[in-house]
């Protein structure tokens, strides 16, 4: 009989009113046992009162990110095993640069207030009654838009940033790139709108372009691309304007 | 869109420091061969045109420049926001140009008429 092997885990625990606090749980180990199998391990067997945030589980969601030994992920779909490597103990928390509402889950309000902020809205060129405008798939702007929309809204990109981090008032990559597929649809109507709300303070040019967007997004999205995207488009109807 | 005047100011700035950092550095090493004396950059700078126009707009594009980088550092790192934020980016780019112009004006002024 083989001794079964565990692993150990440092789990962030309290609300936005206590300093945090770390508990720490042994977890039994399996074969492609991914973080959020281990949170949920904890909260079935060992304290059901953990708190924490998932859905799908197969990554379309967006619900399950946390930080994971100091980096923002998905953790339905990160291994253990990719995180552990030689390090003793995983330590999950809650996303950064988000207000906490209870051990993992973190407020997310913040993140779509932005959302609506950078107006990701679509403004339509038609309406219900007229026929559906065609949009060809080969135009350029498609392909821009198109790179940006298989967001899930997980929040990574924004724990990820660290100008985030240092200006609340900044937008954050997920909106921008949101704005900039938007920006490049052939059914946008309001594209001056557009850049009106994401050239304010907090906007595309606070964005330094250290690129952390891009490098942790677990969907291989290119955000900061997106935001480069918007200043340039700025730019060019700042001349326009100026001419 | 204040903001983002602001954002283009600085892109403009650096756009017209560019070319006179490469001429200032070319200065510096042709300056100081054979030693470096007084006499010899003032011998060069008073009464020239030349070089009053070339250190003043450099010295207004290294204001405007360095007041609104420092404006950006200040905002994340010290926390400041909205007036205190533009008042010493402000205070940061009057001074650099009260110095600069300082500088400008006493090694080009007077001299060989």
């Amino acid at each position: 009989m083989t001794e079964e092997t565990t692993i150990k885990v440092r789990v962030q625990r309290g609300t936005a009113d206590d300093t945090p606090r770390f508990d720490r749980f042994e977890v039994p180990a399996h074969d492609s046992q991914t973080v959020l199998d281990v949170v949920s391990w904890i909260q079935q067997h060992a304290d059901p009162g953990l708190t924490y945030r998932f859905a799908c589980r197969v990554g379309m969601c967006g619900s399950c990110a946390m930080m994971v030994n100091g980096v923002p992920r998905w953790t339905c779909r990160t291994h253990v095993r990719k995180v552990l490597g030689d390090a003793a103990e995983i330590e999950i928390r809650p996303l950064r640069n988000l207000p906490v509402i209870k051990d993992l889950a973190a407020d997310l309000d913040p993140f779509f207030d932005k959302w609506v902020a950078a107006e990701g809205r679509h403004h339509p060129t038609r309406t219900r009654h007229d026929p559906i405008a065609p949009v060809d798939p080969g135009s350029a702007e498609r392909a821009q838009a198109s790179a940006g929309i298989e967001c899930i809204n997980c929040a990574v990109c924004y724990a990820a940033c660290d100008t985030v981090t240092g200006n609340p008032d900044y937008l954050g990559p997920a909106a921008l790139q949101r704005a900039w597929t938007l920006f490049n649809d052939a059914k946008e109507a309001d594209r001056d709108a557009i850049l009106d709300a994401v050239t304010g303070p907090g906007g595309c040019t606070s964005c330094h372009s250290m690129g952390s967007c891009t490098a942790y997004c677990p969907n291989d999205l290119d955000p900061m691309s997106a935001i480069a995207g918007l200043k340039r488009a700025a730019a060019r109807r700042y001349f326009r304007k100026a001419g | 869109m204040r903001e983002f005047h602001l954002y283009m100011a600085q892109r403009l700035s650096a756009l017209v420091m560019a070319p006179f950092v490469l001429v200032h550095l070319g200065l510096i090493i042709y300056a100081i061969q054979g030693g470096l004396s007084a006499a010899e950059i003032l011998g060069r700078t008073q009464g020239s045109v030349f070089w009053f126009l070339f250190y003043g707009m450099f010295v207004v594009a290294v204001s405007i420049h360095a007041a609104l980088g420092l404006r950006t550092i200040l905002g994340e790192w010290a926390g400041l926001r909205g007036r205190a934020l533009d008042a010493t980016a402000a205070v940061i780019g009057l001074g650099l140009f009260a110095m600069g112009a300082h500088a400008v004006y006493a090694v080009t002024a007077g001299g060989p008429a």
